[in-house]
């Protein structure tokens, strides 16, 4: 057997709080948890979700909408641990800023106002920590919000990892516009902004030394003003996901878990940059499962598809958008996907993350 | 992508799958002897395609799979041991020893390392000589050159720091094993094509003679996939046995000469346990007396381990081909990726890994 016994963990020694089935597995914390995959969802479904109950919460959606009289406000939060630090196409600051922005843009929010908490260890350089916030003062003034709070705690020596970024965001959402996954139906046309998997593999391709010949560049961008381009041209868009951890599989599952709907894509018609799929291939790793810090996928009303593509393609983070799916009656619940040589096969969501944090 | 996309044609697909029907006459068996063929196959649905006569059976080619349970109690402990940096490919990290696996040791404090080449142990060794930097050293005859190098180049930099716990299993062994079991339904090989890479396919013929089976070399695109499975149905409908290449782009008769090389010089041919099929005779490598220094079985005090397999896990029969992973009675329900009772249902080319993280549990719950 593998270490799984049912007289052992029922409860949390220092609680006596009843320990739910999954976590028993687990006396400790494992890289997976952190993951975004299934090991981190039982830690939210059973530790964070029962404690801390209520009804925004509940939606677990990337940032929680909360009514503030006749206003919406759109509510979240993000850490940011990513090694290296620097890496092609961005940082840990334009991460921050960038990563809690596309949370407020993918419930509709127009964000507004962002926190900016600093870990930092004893010891880390003075000039990277200028550069790292220079990147997010360059940032926040790209997206158009301001860092109206913060904090700074520094651990001793050997107890982080150098630095360590959380940053929270306000928005409004705009009067009329409900982007949420449950509103998903079938029939729906599923879009994606872009190529998928650049960010995961950028990181990975410099901090394992991988030394690929093309340089492969993280995608991170704010993606507010794109959403307010498609909204402009259909406000009825369903709903929105960044696919961040996870990657595309797990943005899809979760929607259709939460819709009860099913999901069908086209493996062809996912867009990926050559170098990234050859880097995916080398690994043996699905793109679908790697991590994306500025693309989304868009779940919009078949007949205003085509104009929401359109309207896409012409804005400068919608290029290469595509409409990879849609949204059917049949195997509610799942992700399936149309292979090349026209069998299918079953999209899964990872179990943690095989490989260290990257976001 | 050059020489991938190519080869994930899907017209082509269908015409090499309706050339298979019009050939094929009555039922065949074929095994698919590697992991990474049975992930394919999987991932792309090529069994979907195929004409139902042609029953595609997986076989034990995945080295996470078939690593014995034994080595992996000792990875486990040496990883445990003060001082000592552990290195694995990833894939190593979550298959269940009889207590744990070397994530979890990972998260109770062991210095447990992902690296994507032996050589990035070694380096790891050269940079950190204080610590004792073991690389676990499993696969098939693709990943052995690459661990012959690591051995070669600690011995030649005299790398005090450096071992290899090795667990390398052979391909023809295992087949002649296959073959000679009483319960065999095979009737012909998809031999693995990177495993022929290096070694060539010099070794087969006498195996397709002696069994009188048709071995065709296959590659691992969809359309390597169906060439390979044509070849064998025409041998099988005509009665052939013989040993065939159908992955002519990157497998010669004789295989990499300068590899063959390394291997004869660094590792030695031994009797091997894989874990769920039991020992076969002269199945695999250990290294040879020349580089005993490096190895971690004897600079560490792992004689004595007492293993303690899951009585539920039927992935020995899954690996021989017996039953399909779906057919366990554990798969989906107290086994599946995040609860792995055996390798099979861990490693990206495990059969019931394959199977259930491309819903052929879903599939089947659907169709009831």
């Amino acid at each position: 057997m593998t270490g799984r016994n049912d007289s052992e963990g029922d409860r949390f020694p220092s609680t006596g709080v009843q320990c739910p089935l999954p976590l028993r597995d687990y006396p400790q914390i494992v890289l997976g948890h952190g993951g975004g995959g299934q090991l981190s969802d039982e830690l939210v479904r059973h530790l964070f979700l029962p404690s801390f109950a209520n009804d925004a919460l509940q939606e677990l959606g990337d940032a929680s909408v909360v009514a503030l009289g006749e206003q919406r406000i759109a509510f979240c939060t993000d850490s940011f641990v990513v090694q290296p630090r620097f890496f092609p196409g961005g940082n840990i600051g334009e991460l921050a800023v960038n990563g809690t922005v596309n949370d407020l843009a993918m419930v509709g929010a127009e964000p507004k106002w962002l926190s900016a908490a600093f870990i930092l260890e004893e010891g880390f350089s003075m000039d990277e920590l200028a550069r790292i916030v220079a990147a997010m003062a360059d940032a926040t003034a790209r997206a158009g919000v301001d860092i109206v709070t913060g904090d700074t705690k520094v651990v001793p020596r050997g107890q982080g990892d150098g630095c360590y970024i959380n940053t929270s965001g306000i928005g409004v959402v705009p009067k009329g516009i409900v982007l949420c996954p449950s509103r998903v139906q079938v029939g729906d046309a599923i879009l994606l902004s872009g190529t998928i998997a650049d960010h995961g593999m950028a990181i990975m391709s410099v901090r394992e030394g991988l030394g690929f010949e093309s340089e492969i560049a993280s995608d991170t961008a704010a993606l507010h003003e794109l959403v307010a381009t498609m909204l402009g041209v259909c406000p009825e868009i369903r709903a929105m996901r960044d696919p961040t951890r996870g990657g595309v599989a797990a943005a899809l599952h979760e929607v259709a878990q939460a819709a009860q709907v099913g999901i069908e894509i086209d493996d062809a018609a996912v867009p990926i940059a050559p170098a990234t799929a050859s880097a995916c291939e080398i690994l043996g790793i699905d793109p679908l499962a790697v991590a994306n810090e500025g693309k989304l996928i868009a779940f919009v009303p078949d007949e205003a598809a085509s104009e929401v593509l359109e309207a896409m393609r012409a804005h400068p983070l919608g290029h290469n958008a595509a409409r990879i799916g849609k949204v059917v009656a049949d195997h509610r619940g799942m992700v399936v996907a149309k292979t090349a040589i026209g069998a299918t096969r079953v999209i899964t969501t990872q179990i943690g993350e095989a490989l260290p944090r990257i976001c | 992508m050059k020489y991938l996309t190519e080869y994930r044609d899907g017209p082509k697909a269908r015409a090499l799958a309706e050339a298979i029907r019009r050939e094929t006459t009555r039922p065949w068996a074929i095994m698919e002897v590697c992991g990474g063929q049975t992930h394919s196959i999987i991932r792309n649905g090529i069994d979907q395609i195929l004409p139902e006569e042609i029953e595609l059976i997986h076989g034990p080619g995945c080295p996470v799979c078939v690593t014995p349970l034994e080595t992996i109690d000792k990875a486990l402990a040496i990883a445990a041991l003060p001082n000592v940096t552990f290195c694995s490919f990833g894939d190593m990290l979550r298959v269940p020893g009889s207590s744990h696996d070397l994530f979890t040791a990972k998260s109770r404090g062991a210095d447990v390392r992902i690296v994507y080449s032996p050589l990035d142990a070694v380096r790891i060794a050269e940079r950190e000589p204080e610590r004792q930097v073991v690389f676990f050293a499993i696969g098939f005859e693709t990943t052995a050159p690459a661990n012959a190098m690591a051995a070669k180049l600690a011995k030649a930099r005299n790398l005090p720091n450096f071992s290899l716990l090795v667990s390398h299993v052979l391909v023809p062994p295992a087949i002649d094993a296959i073959m000679q079991s009483p319960d065999n339904r095979v009737q012909a090989f998809l031999a693995a094509g990177h495993v022929c890479s290096v070694m060539g396919y010099w070794q087969y013929p006498p195996l397709a003679e002696r069994h009188h089976v048709p071995i065709v070399v296959t590659g691992f695109e969809p359309l390597d996939l169906l060439r390979g499975i044509l070849r064998a149905v025409r041998q099988l409908e005509r009665g052939e046995a013989k040993v065939e290449n159908a992955y002519e782009r990157v497998v010669t008769f004789e295989g990499s000469r300068p590899a063959q090389e390394v291997i004869a010089e660094v590792f030695t041919t031994t009797d091997r346990s894989w874990r769920g099929i039991g020992t076969i005779p002269q199945s695999g490598w250990r290294l040879s007396d020349e580089y005993a220094a490096f190895d971690a079985e004897r600079r560490f005090p792992v004689g004595d381990i007492a293993t303690c397999e899951s009585t539920l896990c039927r992935s020995g029969e899954v690996l021989q081909g017996a039953i399909k992973p779906h057919e366990c009675p554990a798969f989906g329900k107290e086994c599946t990726p995040r609860t792995p009772l055996g390798a099979t249902m861990v490693s990206s080319e495990g059969a019931c890994a394959a199977y259930y993280n491309y819903g052929r549990h879903e599939t089947v719950k659907l169709q009831v």
